[in-house]
């Protein structure tokens, strides 16, 4: 930020961006990091696969859900990591001390994690496909779409809990305890339409888990943006 | 009037629960499709309705505690979800015992059970999330976020699980239920909910002495330390 005298308080959107910015720098700053997470997802596609055996038919048909599966664990790794680095050496503090709501610093936080999901899930889908052996019967749009609803719809529960969990004690086991219950809907709403977008959707029924998907999204964005100031607060 | 509270509400939980149980086993007559086994019901469906109560006054008290900062509505939060997951656990396993002879399976991904079950899930972690927090004012503040979260979960799990597929009898009505039986259902309804009061008080008693404790001014540092 330069010149403290020009904006004591700059809007919400350019606060957002400078949250954001400062979020990819760090994940820039600390590849490998990132490099481990996406590994790490990309072994669990590897691993599903010996938990139901080498039916070819079998493994296509789940591949929506191994994916979401995969993505879902590796999330767990990247939201604890995000507020892990603010816990370290108290730079929770210091972001509370900037002259932002923290409207901003959940909208930026949230969204650095929906676009690291999004990207992982770029770089898993494919092979999800490849390794499954699954065909893509719908529209690449309509995959893009509902990875990035479904992603969204992970950080934003996500990025309350994180931020709490990284606070709390057994913070490890805390994350998943608490966000995979309120998941679930999301989860049955990406798996479903995922598999929708890979094996064809005769009966039209994508719509609809598309906009339960983006009704979840609405609800926890919102919530998170009113509650997100009392999680961090002093 | 703590008195009567005291030693008034075991004594009518105690003598609720022996009344409605009488009537449920041994009163009301046997079923014509399911015959004996139907009885559970009595049990069922009053833990579906308390663990349902248990949690919106869990989700109530913490908005009362977002909106008030008051520690009694964290005590009463904290208290409501203790004792709803023990109904909510009561609940499904109930729910099994009753659907492996009528629907010849113990689980079933019907909307309802699959709710149910998801809650107590969230609620086990809300009572997690207490356990980890020391500090009074965070605990309840992030409980009371992590049970707003949860609560409004609940219509979107139960929507998302319809549509994803499901043998759940519909909701009973009086049509569907004889006089007897609603009768002996109300009965062990107010038994149950006699049950949570006292358990609810206790638990809230026992959230109460503890934030007390945790809030009083810590005792003067002694000299053999320092």
């Amino acid at each position: 930020m330069s010149g403290v005298a020009q904006a004591a308080s700059p809007s919400l959107w350019r606060a957002t961006l400078g949250v954001l910015a400062k979020d990819f720098l760090i994940e820039w700053r600390g590849r490998a990091r990132v490099n481990a997470t996406v590994f790490f997802a990309m072994m669990t596609l590897f691993v599903f696969s010996f938990a139901v055996g080498p039916d070819g038919n079998v493994l296509a048909r789940n591949a929506g859900g191994y994916l979401w599966l995969a993505i879902l664990l590796a999330s767990v790794l990247a939201l604890g990591e995000s507020f892990r680095v603010e816990a370290e050496n108290n730079a929770l503090e210091g972001l509370r001390l900037l002259p932002i709501s923290p409207r901003a610093l959940f909208l930026g936080k949230a969204l650095a994690n929906t676009v690291l999901l999004f990207a992982l899930g770029l770089l898993l889908a494919p092979i999800a496909v490849g390794l499954y052996g699954a065909a893509l019967a719908g529209s690449a749009w309509h995959g893009l779409g509902v990875l990035a609803l479904g992603c969204a719809a992970i950080s934003a529960p996500g990025t309350v809990y994180a931020a709490i969990a990284a606070q709390a004690r057994a913070r490890d086991v805390l994350l998943p305890l608490l966000l995979f219950p309120v998941l679930i809907p999301a989860l049955v709403g990406a798996v479903k339409a995922t598999a929708l977008v890979l094996e064809g959707d005769p009966m039209g029924q994508l719509g609809s888990w598309i906009v339960l998907l983006a009704a979840f999204d609405v609800m926890y964005w919102a919530i998170g943006l009113a509650l997100f100031g009392r999680v961090i607060e002093e | 009037m703590r008195r009567a509270l005291r030693l008034g509400l075991p004594a009518a939980t105690l003598v609720a629960l022996a009344l409605g149980s009488a009537l449920g086993l041994a009163y009301v007559p046997e079923e014509r499709h399911m015959g004996e086994v139907y009885r559970i019901m009595f049990v069922h469906v009053p833990a579906a309705w308390i663990a349902l109560l248990a949690f919106t006054v869990t989700f109530v008290a913490s908005l009362v505690y977002l909106f008030k900062s008051s520690y009694t509505a964290d005590a009463l939060a904290e208290a409501s979800a203790h004792v709803g997951v023990f109904f909510g656990a009561l609940l499904i396993v109930l729910g099994a015992i009753w659907g492996k002879p009528t629907w010849g399976v113990w689980w079933t991904w019907d909307p309802r059970l699959t709710t149910a079950a998801i809650m107590l899930f969230a609620f086990a972690g809300y009572l997690a999330l207490r356990r980890f927090v020391d500090e009074p004012e965070r605990r309840a503040t992030w409980s009371a976020v992590a049970g707003v979260i949860i609560f409004v979960d609940v219509p979107v799990v139960w929507f998302s699980v319809r549509w994803w597929g499901g043998l759940h009898q519909i909701q009973s009505s009086k049509e569907t239920v004889g006089a007897m039986m609603a009768m002996a259902l109300w009965v062990n309804a107010v038994a149950f909910l006699l049950f949570y009061l006292w358990m609810l008080r206790l638990r809230f008693v026992v959230a109460h002495r503890r934030l007390r404790d945790e809030l009083a001014e810590p005792p003067a540092l002694d000299d053999t330390g320092a």
